[in-house]
């Protein structure tokens, strides 16, 4: 309608142009810009990491110890998880997508609390830059486990700074999880049912219950190896009747979860993705809304399958190993009703589909080795072998970041108001798809033969393996080049937008791209189901 | 109309009406208030395991606390809880005043607290009861046959200073949180209307308060009559 025309006129106030300079950017309570400011942190960070994991991969092209020694090398894997994990697969969706794109979903002018939105951006940046300073008086080598008694007694490396880092950046991931509960509960637009939220923020919702139950036991598990190191209160020192597992199990009982913290932001990427590009509602919503909770809650209950050979008793080996297959079923749940969404659907091909249907078939892989490693008998066969390395990062990388690159594609226009090129796009997607799979699959073959992780050295016979693995990284690191310089190149050159490229349905489609800084014009009042693509099209028709 | 005359002075401009805005920063601080729980949960988690494994050391451990000092700051605490409840109601009342003096008994109390705790400290660090090289408990034959070692009972007073520290902790930054609440309550920041902050850190107050009302019985009650 007319709304699509009024919205391209170059002189429109929205909140990139409503201010200007540095300022105006460190001290904004807009979580719009906030969430460039993450974007720009946290890509930052990502570089970094895989810098470290290039690293990794280029020691493990021979079979020989020849790059780096085994010391840099437990650096540099430590670096490595520790970099990806807290400062990029942690915040990746939520800071950037969901600080975003929650309030506007919701109808709000911002989340509930703007100031701790920005609070939880510096504390971010603190935490980060410990561990940068961490980082370069040498780094930790714990592993990003920090498993006791190593890290609280015998290590020899930066584990308190490092550590003290991931302490500060887990409360500005409590900051933003408080945020989303509170603004979704109390902000939605009238008309705003919960069953009528895209599940974009039904992910989130079940995301921040993770990041708010479970940050604060890895904080206090990590301030306890602080104290140890410091302060000689041994509480997980032997010499006293202290249990070293006790810190594995309070790891664990946030780490797991947040596993699910990386991988839920990036299914409900995937929710509005297929429905965007298949032209459909979801298939089964509250299936696909209630999955999110279940794996919210399930979460909680599976840490131990991380201690199947840390002498956890064999009866809470089993119960923790059926606890945790029965994470498959709401994770199947999802992918069935992704799948049966594109069922009849009308399908396009633009380039975050391409991210969206990658996702699947890597996540379906990563889930199903994650059903395996779940078996008590089949992990210890393969506990701490590249089995494990290639199953998560399946996940993390195949599931979580592909999610949030096709989010990234999905919202840059609406984020930028401009259009990046689709031919490189679609090229990037494709290399980052056959690059994982070069990268990771075969790790799953060599882990299966008894290739343990964490060693820069290994026998001849897996050099086909490894030097395929590597090359795959390779052709990873250029599909991440890719989208850097095209989305940068797209912020000037690229195409002006509109409001709604992808003809997609949601309140953040209906207002200009870029957004002003107040979102709505007038409060939206919400009266259809979300994805209401039939509706949509009659109206288009009419 | 509605959002015209409601867009006064204190009410953000991202919320609705002032009800919002209420209720949004007390689901905000509940929700903190659970993200605490989980992080003191942690520790008392390890209580609860090194406790069940090492009951007559940690009750040796236990029968060195000052049972004496550790009712009074009970009581003390307590009494802050009355006083900040009253700081509350003073502020729903829209007495700016009686706000602040409320504030500052509270703050008071708390300093009270904190003293005693400090002379608590002091008299174990005396008694080389702090954890680390210095620390030394003298276990008896029968005990040790009893199956006590002198680190069993260092690992109890590991957790006492890892639990009493943090709590302590707690009190501190709520007692430099009520500093300024007390000087924003004097200028006047306070109206019947928008009182969210003194609420909310009332929560927050009484959260430290039931904190200690756990700690008080597992650290110096559980097993003393051995």
């Amino acid at each position: 309608m007319s709304a699509e025309a009024t919205t391209n006129l170059p002189r429109r106030v929205n909140y990139l142009n409503v201010d200007h300079g540095v300022k105006s950017w460190l001290l904004t309570k807009d979580h719009k810009r906030i969430a460039i400011l993450y974007l720009v942190s946290i890509s930052f960070f990502f570089a970094i990491g895989g810098l470290m994991a290039s690293l990794i991969r280029l020691e493990l092209a021979t079979p020989a110890g020849d790059l780096v020694q085994a010391d840099v090398y437990n650096r540099l894997f430590t670096a490595h998880g520790v970099i990806m994990i807290f400062l990029f697969l942690i915040p990746s969706i939520p800071a950037v997508l969901g600080n975003f794109l929650i309030p506007i979903m919701i109808g709000a002018k911002d989340l509930a609390f703007p100031k701790l939105n920005l609070a939880s951006w510096y504390v971010y940046n603190l935490g980060a830059a410990l561990m940068m300073w961490a980082l370069l008086r040498g780094g930790a080598d714990t592993g990003w486990t920090f498993y006791t008694p190593y890290s609280s007694m015998y290590a020899n490396s930066e584990v308190i700074l490092t550590a003290l880092g991931a302490f500060i950046v887990g409360f500005s991931s409590i900051m933003t999880g408080l945020n989303f509960i509170v603004t979704i509960h109390r902000m939605r637009a009238p008309g705003l049912t919960w069953f009528r939220l895209p599940l974009f923020v039904w992910a989130h919702y079940a995301t921040s219950l993770i990041q708010v139950l479970g940050t604060p036991v890895v904080a206090i598990a990590i301030l306890l190896v602080a104290a140890e190191r410091l302060l000689h209160i041994g509480i997980f020192d032997p010499a006293v009747g202290g249990d070293p597992v006790l810190f594995q199990h309070l790891f664990w009982f946030y780490s797991h979860p947040a596993v699910y913290i990386m991988i839920l932001p990036s299914m409900g990427v995937m929710s509005e993705l297929v429905t965007a590009f298949s032209r459909k509602r979801i298939f089964g919503y509250r299936f696909v809304a209630f999955s999110s909770l279940a794996i919210a809650v399930l979460g909680f209950l599976v840490w131990g399958h991380h201690l199947f050979v840390s002498s956890q008793s064999i009866l809470a080996g089993v119960i923790f190993s059926v606890l945790t297959m029965l994470v498959a079923v709401p994770s199947a749940v999802k992918v069935f009703n992704w799948t049966a969404t594109l069922y009849k659907g009308s399908i396009s091909w633009e380039t975050p589909m391409l991210y969206a249907i990658g996702y699947v078939g890597l996540f379906v892989i990563g889930g199903l080795t994650g059903t395996m490693l779940a078996t008590l008998g089949f992990d210890i066969h393969v506990h701490d072998t590249y089995f494990v390395v290639a199953h998560f990062h399946y996940i993390m990388v195949g599931g979580a970041v592909m999610g949030y690159l096709g989010g990234l594609h999905f919202w840059w226009p609406k984020i930028t108001g401009r259009l990046y090129p689709a031919f490189w796009s679609k090229i990037s997607a494709l290399l980052i798809f056959v690059g994982f799979n070069l990268t990771f699959f075969p790790q799953f073959v060599v882990g299966y033969l008894g290739m343990p992780r964490r060693y820069h050295a290994y026998p001849e016979e897996f050099q086909v393996l490894n030097v395929l693995s590597s090359a795959g990284a390779t052709v990873l690191a250029v599909g991440y080049i890719l989208p850097t310089i095209y989305f940068i190149w797209s912020m000037r050159y690229g195409e002006r937008a509109g409001a709604n490229p992808w003809g997609a349905y949601g309140l953040e489609w209906q207002i200009p791209s870029p957004p002003p800084t107040h979102n709505f014009e007038e409060k939206p009042v919400v009266t259809t189901e979300a994805y209401d693509y039939y509706t949509l099209k009659e109206k288009r028709v009419a | 109309m509605q959002a015209e005359s409601s867009r006064a002075w204190g009410l953000a401009h991202h919320f609705d009406n002032f009800e919002q805005q209420r209720e949004a920063s007390y689901l905000g601080m509940w929700v903190f208030l659970v993200t605490e729980i989980m992080f003191f949960g942690g520790l008392f988690t390890a209580y609860v395991v090194y406790r069940s494994a090492n009951a007559r050391a940690f009750a040796l451990g236990s029968k060195e606390l000052d049972i004496t000092l550790g009712a009074f700051n009970t009581a003390v605490l307590i009494g802050s809880s009355l006083t900040m409840a009253l700081a509350v109601w003073a502020a729903q009342q829209g007495k700016r005043k009686q706000i602040a003096l409320f504030l500052v008994l509270t703050i008071l109390l708390g300093g009270v607290f904190l003293g005693v705790k400090v002379v608590e400290y002091r008299a174990k660090i005396d008694h080389h009861l702090l954890p680390g090289p210095d620390f030394h408990f003298p276990v008896t034959e029968v005990d040790e046959i009893l199956g006590v070692q002198e680190g069993n009972v260092e690992m109890f007073f590991n957790l006492y200073f890892a639990m009493t520290g943090l709590h302590a902790l707690h009190m501190i930054i709520g007692i430099g949180v009520l500093l300024v609440m007390v000087v924003l309550a004097l200028r006047g920041s306070f109206s019947r209307k928008n009182h969210n902050l003194v609420e909310c850190m009332g929560l927050y107050w009484h959260f430290v308060d039931i904190v200690w009302i756990f700690l008080f019985p597992l650290l110096y009650l559980l097993g003393r009559n051995i």
